[in-house]
């Protein structure tokens, strides 16, 4: 758990991959945990495959700040693909990304020297990808890369976030238990690396 | 006639039925007295008065129809007409509300109605 | 239509309940649930469609026993809540942006004829050029309809608001409509802490009355509703219908406070923050207080004394409250996200205040900011700086007689 009292988390996906829902089902499980969250998606015309940004703020007290998250705690990226500059941008110093990725993390502080980015403190990696492809036939990454970040981060409890996907999947528990299977696949391959 | 009143709402939503200030005005000019349109007489609207020949009326009831302002009357009055015809309803005319617009006569297929001027 | 008794005294006492994750959406549509709404009118439109959707999901799941009417348009959906309404039925409906403007004509109707019908209204902008987003144009084109007016700060007042919405609409001293703004997207699509009551508590704070407590279409006993209002009447019921928004505020004030004494959370026309001993303040409303709040509690951390008046219910305004607060402030600004083209101020919160404060005969060094329209994200530094701007003013003892556009991409700077 990183030491503040409030964890401010940027999501970057493409139109489909759920960054939207993860945010949100995290700030669901941080309300199940008795804290205060907001989460929000930065709205444009969504289509499939488009970039997309969602936000999650989660404290110990109310949050009156309903501004974009500019300087984030943690970045979580759903596509490798994306470019560095967008997710990196304002990363606080001892941030941590976050990424799903086949590279290893010597290969991701590489990437990121190679565009003159600044190195965060801290680096989880997990190939989100080929779990969800595993367990969910498709390249859906959102509850992988939602385990990563709690292995890495300790934001809330993997169990509490497991329920709330169970509440999303009311209706259809053979979808939730797949994405329960894919989430404990990736909370165990997670790797977090602390520069 | 009955109103909403007996199922108990307050008084000032119903106001005078003839008010004088806005104090006596029923909410939002709301009419909870049915059939106040009979209590406007509207008889001195007419320059032309329409005059129903029983004998030629084939009881169609298109007049009743088209009547704008309900003011063609179907009464139990039986009628024989002069070729020996046996009508059990006559249609007359209520001429405090009949405005004279003629309609009913227009509409009339046996021009049964007849226009005459009010004037003498 | 069961008509629910009020519960015994001892069993209205603040419980704590359950916090669930909920959008402001999800609770527009909870609070319409819990309230047993009889008939729902709606059209879509972004960014209110959410609320239509969960409604129609309520209704087919069984949760919501109501009649959807699947309208071709929001002047059909209004002129379809209006009538449901006159019928007696409990009639609720949502829209925003440009769904409201095509509203219009029936929102006058809607007051007019008395009919307490409750909207929720997503705020967006209005078209050209076409946007989506949050801003309070379309609220503030609605100002002079003779709806009742709430804002709401959170998800949780989007519920509390709705729920307080029925029970004041529906008051015989004062049935007019009310409307229930939820900023589009940043409270619409957020999701964060809700504390929603059971649906039993709804039906005894706001119990549906008998079909009969006020004049209703009713083949058995009929009325007229929808008369012709020649001169020598037409002023007289509209007079009625100015008493009756100004008598609103009784039923209101009630309204909010009994809503604190049984479920913790009480409610006023206005919601001083910090305002005891602020120098400088600025109001405001909707979800852009949160924002304003938050910038408060960074100046005041700089020992800055900063304050902020969060404007909760628009229509019927809260002069007096508001008077009082600013009393004893140095400078005062007011913080709009909707323009008045050409007006006095081009704020249209800021004309409001104003006249508040000079029919008491109270000046005070002023600032109408406008920011936030069609979307652009207001941050807190913004409002932090426009406080600076106050400072200024408090001690030069000057208004800026203009108002100011801030955040704007221009070469002469971003204050326009």
């Amino acid at each position: 758990m990183l030491d503040v009292p409030r964890v401010e988390i940027r999501f970057h996906g493409r139109g489909g991959q759920g960054a939207v829902t993860a945010a949100k089902v995290l700030a669901s499980a941080a309300v199940d945990e008795g804290k205060y969250a907001l989460a929000f998606p930065e709205y444009g015309a969504e289509r499939r495959g488009a970039p997309v940004l969602a936000f999650t703020r989660i404290d110990e007290k109310p949050i009156l700040e309903r501004e974009p998250i500019l300087e984030p705690d943690i970045v979580v990226v759903f596509d490798p693909s994306l470019e560095p500059e967008i997710y990196m941008r304002g990363l606080k110093p001892n941030g941590m990304l976050v990424i799903n990725t086949k590279k290893t993390v010597d290969q991701v502080v590489k990437l990121l020297e190679e565009h003159g980015l600044q190195k965060p403190r801290c680096i989880a990696r997990i190939d989100a990808t080929d779990i969800a492809l595993k367990h969910l036939r498709a390249p859906i990454v959102n509850t992988s890369m939602l385990a990563a970040l709690v292995r890495a981060a300790k934001v809330v409890r993997l169990e509490t976030l497991e329920e709330n996907i169970r509440k999303v999947f009311a209706e259809r528990p053979h979808i939730a238990e797949a994405n329960i299977k894919a989430m404990e696949e990736a909370y165990n391959s997670t790797e977090v690396v602390c520069l | 006639m009955s109103t909403n009143q007996e199922e108990g709402f307050p008084e000032r939503f119903l106001g005078k039925k003839y008010p004088e200030t806005m104090e006596d005005l029923p909410i939002a000019a709301i009419v909870p007295w049915p059939g106040s349109t009979l209590d406007v007489t509207t008889h001195a609207w007419r320059t032309f008065r329409p005059v129903i020949n029983q004998d030629k009326c084939v009881r169609c009831r298109l007049c009743w129809i088209y009547c704008p302002d309900g003011a063609i009357l179907e009464v139990d009055e039986e009628y024989t007409t002069s070729t020996g015809k046996k009508y059990k309803v006559s249609f007359k005319v209520d001429y405090d509300h009949c405005k004279g617009c003629g309609i009913c006569a227009n509409e009339c297929p046996v021009k049964a109605i007849e226009m005459v001027p009010e004037m003498k | 239509m069961a008509v629910v008794k009020e519960k015994p005294r001892e069993e209205q006492l603040p419980t704590r309940r359950r916090k669930i994750a909920a959008t402001g959406s999800d609770a527009a549509a909870y609070a319409v649930r819990d309230a047993d709404v009889d008939v729902v009118a709606v059209y879509p439109i972004t960014p209110q469609a959410p609320i239509a959707e969960n409604i129609a999901q309520m209704i087919a799941d069984g949760e919501l026993d109501a009649e959807l009417i699947h309208v071709e348009s929001e002047h059909s959906a209004m002129s379809a809540a209006v009538a449901a309404a006159a019928t007696g039925a409990r009639s609720f409906t949502a829209t925003s942006s440009q769904g409201l403007e095509l509203m219009h004509e029936i929102l006058y109707i809607a007051s007019g004829l008395r009919q307490p019908v409750v909207m929720a209204l997503a705020t967006r902008a209005l078209s050209a050029p076409i946007n989506i987003w949050n801003d309070y144009a379309d609220a503030m084109a609605m100002r002079d309809t003779s709806w009742i007016m709430i804002f709401s700060e959170n998800v949780q007042e989007v519920y509390d608001n709705l729920v307080q919405a029925f029970r004041i609409a529906e008051h015989p001293d004062v049935l007019l409509p009310v409307v229930v703004t939820l900023d589009g997207y940043i409270l619409s699509h957020t999701t964060e802490a809700l504390e929603p009551l059971d649906r039993e508590e709804v039906l005894s704070f706001a119990p549906k009355r008998p079909r009969g407590y006020r004049p209703v279409l009713d083949p058995d006993h009929p009325v007229t509703i929808g008369v012709l209002g020649a001169p020598n009447w037409y002023q007289e019921v509209k007079v009625q219908q100015a008493l009756a928004m100004r008598e609103s505020r009784r039923v209101i004030e009630e309204t909010g406070k009994e809503f604190g004494k049984r479920y913790g959370r009480e409610y006023g026309f206005i919601e001083p923050y910090y305002m005891d001993d602020a120098e400088v303040a600025i109001v405001t409303l909707g979800a852009t207080s949160s924002l304003v709040k938050a910038a408060v509690n960074r100046l005041r951390e700089q020992g800055v004394k900063a304050g902020m008046v969060k404007i909760r219910v628009f229509r019927p305004f809260p002069a007096e409250e508001l008077a009082k607060v600013l009393e004893n402030v140095n400078a005062l600004g007011v913080l709009d996200r909707a323009v008045s083209f050409g007006g006095a101020l081009e704020g249209p919160l800021a004309m409001e205040v104003l006249s508040t404060l000079a029919v008491r005969g109270i000046t005070k060094p002023f600032i109408s900011f406008i920011h936030g329209l069609g979307g652009r994200d207001i941050f807190v530094k913004d409002v932090v700086e426009m406080y600076q701007k106050l400072l200024e003013a408090a001690k030069s003892g000057k208004s800026v007689t203009r108002t100011l556009f801030y955040g704007v991409r221009s070469r002469r700077g971003h204050i326009i």
